[in-house]
C-alpha cells in the first residue's frame, strides 16, 4: 500500500531519486577535490575518508529510511492526526514512521554503499573485521533511528522543536563524515560519551581499518557499535514512552 | 463494575503566554476537574456542555490519547492511557471534526486498510460493512476518494470505519456538526438500531438537543470541566427548569403583556417573548393572549439546549454536589 503510494507520483519519484543521487555525489565529490590540494585529512587518506563517509551515510539513510518520518510529528499532531493512530491497535512509533514508505531515500544508500565499496576495496579484510563491519552498520542505522525518535519527542512538549532536532542528527552526520582525528579531544568526548556518534563508524573503522586511536581511547570501544545501538534503542522506548505520557493533542 | 467507570477526575493543561519581549508567563486551565460518573454496557448517554467545558478532553482521557493529571478510569476494566492499545478494539471513535480515514484513497481501500489493522475476521468485516454501508446508503460512494466527499458523507464513512470491528462502546465527539437536517435523522436512526440490535454502548457529545432528545436516556451535563447534572432525559428539562417560549406578534406596540403563567422574557417592537414552563399546555396561555390583545401571528419555541443549560448553569450549577 504505501509503496504504492509513493510509486503514483513516479515521474516525481525518478526526479527525487537522481536529484539526491546527484546532491549526495556532489557533497562527496567535495572532498574529493579537498584531497588534490591535501594529502591526508588529519592523518587519514582518501580512501579512509571515503569509507567513514559511506559508512556513516549508510547509518543515516536506514535510519531515515525506517523512521524518518518522524520529521512530521509536529505536523500529524497539529492537524490532529496522531489521535486517530492512538485509538488504534498498533504502536504509535510504528503508525507515525510507517505511514510511506520512502523509496526516495534509497539513492543515499545506493551512492553511501558505492563510496563504502570503493573503499572497501583497499581494505585487507579479516573475518574479525567483517564481523565489525555488520556491526558498525546495524548499529550506526540504531544509533540514529534513537536519535530521530528522542528528538521527536522534544515535539510532544514544545510545538517547535523540528529545526533544533535536525541540526542535531544531520549535523552530526556531517561531522562524522570527517575523520574525528581533526577535531579537539572535547569534541570527540562529546561524541562518545554525551552523543554517541562516534560508534556509528569512527571507532569501528579504525580497527576495520587497522588504525591506531589517535586520542587513546580504549581499543574496545572499536567492538561497541552494536551494544551501544542497542542500548540507545532501549533508551529511546522509554523517551518516548514519556513524551507520549505528555501529548496534549490540540484544543478542538 | 460498570463498563465505565470515571472517579474524581482531572486534567489540567498548562499554557504558555508571552508577556513582553523575552518572558514568558504560565497557568493552569483546569479543562476537567473531580468529574465522577459510570456507565453501564448498552446504555446510551448524552454528553453535553457548552464551549470549552471539556467535552473532547473527557472523551481524550477516555479513549487513552491524553493522561488524566488525577483520579481513575476504568473502561472495560483497563486503565485507557496505559493499555491504549488493547483497549482500542474494544472501541470506537468518531470526532466530528476531522476524518480517521485516509485522504487520498476511496472509501474501500480505507476499509481494507482498517480490516488489515484490527485484523478482523475477513468474513465478519464483509458481513458488517454491508450491513453498514447499506443501512447508510454509502454502496455508491465506496470509490469515491475520501476528499472528494461531501462533509455528510465522510461523517457516515467516519462512522462506519469505527464499527468495523464491532467495538462494544462507540464514542461519538459532535457527530452530527455540519449535518442537514436529513442526514442527522439517518444518522440518529441509524445509532439507535446499532444500540438495539448489538447493544453498542454510545457516549456522544453535542450542541443539538434533538440528537439527545433522539437517542439518549440519559444526560450528563458538564461546565467548567465537572458534572453539573447526571440525569433522565425528562429530569434534565425539569431540573434545568427549561421553559417554552411563546413568540407572539402584536398588531400594534404594547407594554409586556400581563398574564398568568407566563413571563415576558423580551420585547422588540410589536413583538414579544413568554416564557412559560416546559410542563405545561400552551394552549391557556395562548387563549388568554388572543383574548386581551389584537394579535398578528403566534409561534411556539420548544427549549433548546443552550437554554437548557444557560439556565441549569446560572441556577442550579453551584448548588450541585
Ligand atoms: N491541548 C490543549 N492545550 C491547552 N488547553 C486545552 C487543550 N485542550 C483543551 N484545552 C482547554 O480545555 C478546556 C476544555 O476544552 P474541550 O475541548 O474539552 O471543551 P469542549 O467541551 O469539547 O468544547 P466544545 O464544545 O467547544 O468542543 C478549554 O478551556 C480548552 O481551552
Ligand atoms: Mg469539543
Amino acid at each position: 500500500m504505501w509503496v504504492r503510494a509513493s510509486m503514483t507520483y513516479r515521474v516525481s519519484f525518478w526526479m527525487m531519486t537522481v536529484a539526491g543521487f546527484v546532491i549526495g555525489a556532489l557533497d562527496f565529490i567535495g572532498i574529493w577535490i579537498l584531497f588534490h590540494t591535501i594529502d591526508s585529512m588529519g592523518g587519514f587518506s582518501l580512501r579512509e575518508v571515503a569509507f567513514l563517509y559511506g559508512a556513516t551515510g549508510i547509518g543515516l539513510a536506514f535510519a531515515d529510511m525506517f523512521v524518518g518520518r518522524i520529521e512530521r510529528l509536529g505536523q500529524m499532531i497539529r492537524m490532529g492526526d496522531l489521535d486517530t493512530m492512538m485509538v488504534r491497535p498498533v504502536p504509535l512509533l510504528a503508525q507515525v514512521c510507517s505511514n510511506e514508505f520512502a523509496l526516495r531515500r534509497l539513492s543515499r544508500i545506493l551512492l553511501c554503499t558505492i563510496v563504502t565499496g570503493w573503499a572497501s576495496l583497499y581494505v585487507e579484510w579479516t573475518p574479525m573485521r567483517l564481523l565489525v563491519m555488520a556491526g558498525m552498520l546495524t548499529g550506526g542505522a540504531a544509533i540514529f533511528c534513537s536519535i530521530f525518535v528522542m528528538l521527536a519527542c522534544i515535539q510532544f512538549l514544545t510545538a517547535d522543536g523540528v529545526e533544533f532536532a535536525n541540526a542535531f542528527t544531520y549535523g552530526g552526520n556531517t561531522i562524522t563524515q570527517y575523520p574525528l582525528a581533526i577535531f579537539p579531544g572535547e569534541v570527540v568526548k562529546a561524541l562518545t560519551f554525551v552523543l554517541p556518534l562516534a560508534f556509528v563508524n569512527w571507532y569501528p573503522a579504525l580497527f576495520i581499518l587497522g588504525r591506531d586511536d589517535p586520542f587513546g581511547m580504549p581499543q574496545w570501544f572499536q567492538f561497541l557499535s552494536l551494544v551501544v545501538g542497542a542500548a540507545m534503542l532501549w533508551l529511546t522506548t522509554f523517551v518516548w514512552r514519556f513524551g507520549v505520557r505528555h501529548y496534549r493533542s490540540t484544543g478542538s | 463494575m460498570s463498563l465505565i467507570e470515571v472517579r474524581e477526575l482531572g486534567r489540567t493543561f498548562t499554557v504558555r503566554k508571552k508577556a513582553g519581549r523575552l518572558r514568558r508567563t504560565s497557568h493552569d486551565v483546569e479543562a476537567v476537574r473531580d468529574l465522577s460518573f459510570s456507565i453501564d454496557a448498552g446504555e446510551m448517554v448524552g454528553y453535553i456542555g457548552p464551549n470549552g467545558a471539556g467535552k473532547s478532553t473527557t472523551i481524550k482521557m477516555l479513549t487513552g490519547i491524553l493522561v488524566p493529571s488525577s483520579g481513575s478510569i476504568s473502561v472495560a476494566g483497563l486503565d485507557p492511557s496505559r493499555r491504549r492499545t488493547e483497549l482500542a478494539r474494544r472501541i470506537g471513535v468518531v470526532f466530528g471534526q476531522r476524518t480517521t480515514l485516509w485522504w487520498d484513497l476511496p472509501l474501500r481501500d480505507s476499509f481494507d486498510l482498517l480490516q488489515k489493522i484490527y485484523r478482523t475476521d475477513p468474513a465478519r468485516h464483509r458481513e458488517n460493512l454491508d450491513e453498514f454501508l447499506e443501512l447508510l446508503d454509502l454502496h455508491d460512494l465506496l470509490d469515491t476518494p475520501v476528499r472528494q466527499l461531501s462533509l455528510g458523507q465522510r461523517m457516515r464513512g467516519d462512522i462506519v470505519a469505527a464499527l468495523l470491528h464491532d467495538p462494544e462502546i462507540l464514542y461519538l465527539d459532535e457527530p452530527t456538526i455540519g449535518l442537514d437536517v436529513i442526514s442527522k435523522g439517518r444518522l440518529r436512526e441509524f445509532l439507535r438500531a446499532l444500540n438495539e440490535r448489538r447493544g453498542t454502548t454510545l457516549l456522544l457529545t453535542t450542541h443539538d438537543l434533538q440528537d439527545i432528545e433522539a437517542l439518549c436516556d440519559r444526560v450528563i451535563v458538564i461546565d467548567h470541566g465537572t458534572a453539573v447534572f447526571d440525569v433522565s432525559l425528562a429530569g434534565l428539562h425539569q431540573r434545568g427548569g427549561s421553559r417554552r417560549t411563546l413568540v407572539v406578534d402584536l398588531v400594534d406596540e404594547a407594554p409586556p403583556i400581563a398574564i398568568d403563567g407566563a413571563e415576558v422574557v423580551r420585547v422588540e417592537g410589536p413583538r414579544q417573548w413568554l416564557a412559560f414552563p416546559t410542563e405545561a399546555s400552551a394552549a391557556p396561555i395562548v387563549a388568554a393572549v388572543a383574548a386581551a390583545y389584537d394579535v398578528a401571528d403566534l409561534s411556539l419555541r420548544e427549549p433548546d439546549i443552550e437554554d437548557v443549560i444557560r439556565t441549569i448553569y446560572a441556577g442550579a450549577g453551584r448548588m450541585s454536589p
